[in-house]
């Protein structure tokens, strides 16, 4: 399972579950075809392969969701997100419908497509929907195990997977942030595929590292028993627009007044190609750029 | 705010008709409430297989209004098929009430789908048609679209989608009060071309409804063009 990417233990996952569960419909726009094709040969009828018509496609989903079913919608993050942002809001969120939408190409994977294949800011525009879950896994296993463990919890639920990935899976849970480890000088939350940079950056750093691969709901109570009544600085590291979690944080400890600092992608635009390591490099998202932004905030010497 | 004088129509939809004629209506979309009523009344009364009493009963028949526009005289048809209480028509758009200027499944019996933003009820037909499918269930999937909402590309998605698809349990009725900004020409055609069994009928005469919406291709899905005045 560890040498799979996110995208193949998708396939893997919904493929066996499909066999199991028969309220399980995969809906497809032309990306991961390919993935799916035992499961449409055994599952007729439950594999429905559109063509390009993502708005379309997740109306759909939720036709199939009036009905009972649990539908998966599937694209590149920017098509299966933005563009039907509406659909996922009126047709799932509104009426109350659960389903299950997964992207691929999370922020700047696909550099080298440029701008139009980019979606830094699905989370935050996700974020403001009642109701929807957001899920952001750092590896193929953690994908696994969240996705089964949610995929027919009757809300709608985002999977943001990502072709960056942490080095070895930890035991994530639904909801639930997982304490890496602790100290006392400050608190990191580092998001999904960004764990294993602030592993590597708080080294040597007496700081409390929380995992979140729940951003929505985030685990209010988890964070509140990590930090404490009088929270040091709280230093959030997301794989997406910087700041998109500044307020869970600062409502978790509320009413304690808090620092919050935040490190992701700024909220520009980006007009660069190449790959999503030279772009980490160039926006401080590594561990060295961590390192200096936790030293700025601890007030340390850079060591 | 109905015409009740209306020539080709049944005169038992009168009773229904006054129940209207009581509602205050909503000025915005009242055209759109009047150019549904004649088809929407003879598919509840002569084709729609459906039970006020059990709403969300697998035995029934699938009616979605996508446009959601103008849902006081979907409202008034319900009401008097006894999917709610007649008196609540008095309270259309009240704070409180649950007739809403565009219908929630989940206040309103009988209310299929939440619509009101257009473009999307159509589609969604499409995956409850594919739904009832791998349920092997032989109900039918009625959708209803109009002519304004055609202008939504989604529509024209979903057009193509279904005409590509073995969907004979799916029949569109695209309402046309010829109110679309981007006039639409011959919408039958349009659909026929997308591989729909497309035909169009006068969407007051009661007759004419009846057929177009009994009929059934045996592998196409259906598209029935309502023309009226408005």
């Amino acid at each position: 399972m560890s040498e799979s990417t996110m995208r193949e233990q998708m396939g893997s996952t919904i493929t066996e579950l499909m066999d199991v569960d028969e309220r399980l419909v995969m809906v497809l726009c032309d990306i991961s075809t390919g993935l799916f094709e035992h499961a449409a040969t055994a599952h007729p009828g439950r594999v429905v392969s559109l063509g390009i018509m993502e708005q379309t496609a997740v109306s759909l989903a939720a036709g199939f969701a009036l009905e009972g079913f649990v539908p998966v919608v599937h694209s590149i993050a920017p098509f299966v997100v933005e563009r039907p942002f509406e659909q996922i809001k009126d047709d799932f969120c509104y009426q109350g419908l659960g389903g299950n939408f997964i992207s691929i190409g999370a922020s700047h994977d696909y550099a080298s497509d440029g701008m139009t294949h980019q979606a830094p800011g699905d989370v935050a525009i996700l974020r403001s929907l009642p109701g929807m879950e957001v899920i952001v896994p750092g590896t193929p296993a953690e994908f696994d195990a969240l996705f089964r463990e949610t995929y027919a919890d009757g809300a709608p639920t985002y999977f943001r997977t990502s072709s960056q990935v942490n080095r070895a899976s930890r035991p994530v849970r639904f909801g639930q942030l997982d304490v890496v480890r602790t100290g006392s000088a400050t608190t990191v939350v580092a998001v999904g595929p960004m764990l294993d940079r602030v592993v590597e950056a708080c080294l040597g750093r007496d700081v409390s590292i929380a995992y979140c691969t729940t951003v929505a709901p985030f685990d209010t109570a988890g964070l509140r028993a990590l930090a404490g009544d009088r929270p040091a600085p709280i230093l959030l590291v997301e794989p997406y627009y910087a700041g998109t979690g500044i307020a869970d944080v600062v409502q978790a400890l509320a009413p304690a007044s808090v620092r919050v600092e935040s490190i992701g992608i700024p909220r520009r635009v980006l007009r660069n190609y190449g790959t999503a390591d030279e772009h980490d490099a160039a926006l401080g998202l590594t561990a060295a750029g961590i390192r200096a932004r936790l030293d700025a905030l601890l007030g340390a010497t850079p060591g | 705010m109905s015409r009740r004088d209306q020539p080709g129509r049944d005169p038992a939809m009168l009773p229904m008709l006054r129940l209207l004629a009581g509602t205050h209506g909503d000025d915005k979309h009242d055209p759109s409430a009047l150019s549904i009523l004649d088809v929407v009344w003879v598919l509840y009364q002569r084709v729609l297989r459906h039970d006020p009493a059990t709403p969300r009963s697998e035995a029934r028949d699938r009616f979605l209004v996508s446009k959601g526009h103008g849902p006081i005289g979907l409202y008034a048809v319900l009401a008097d098929r006894g999917f709610f209480p007649a008196d609540e028509l008095a309270h259309f758009l009240e704070f409180g009430g649950r007739l809403g200027g565009h219908p929630d499944r989940n206040l309103v019996p009988g209310i299929e789908v939440s619509t009101g933003s257009l473009g999307h009820g159509f589609p969604m037909a499409v995956g409850v048609a594919l739904a009832l499918q791998v349920k092997n269930s032989d109900r039918r999937v009625f959708v209803l679209i109009g002519d304004g909402e055609a202008n939504e590309g989604s529509v024209w998605e979903t057009a193509l989608l279904a005409g590509s698809l073995h969907l004979p349990n799916l029949t569109g009725i695209l309402i046309n009060n010829h109110t679309s900004t981007r006039p639409l020409g011959d919408v039958a055609a349009k659909f026929s071309a997308f591989g729909w069994a497309a035909s169009t009928i006068d969407g007051r005469d009661h007759v004419a409804i009846e057929a177009a919406l009994r009929s059934q291709d045996a592998t196409r899905p259906s598209m029935v063009v309502a023309e009226v005045d408005g």
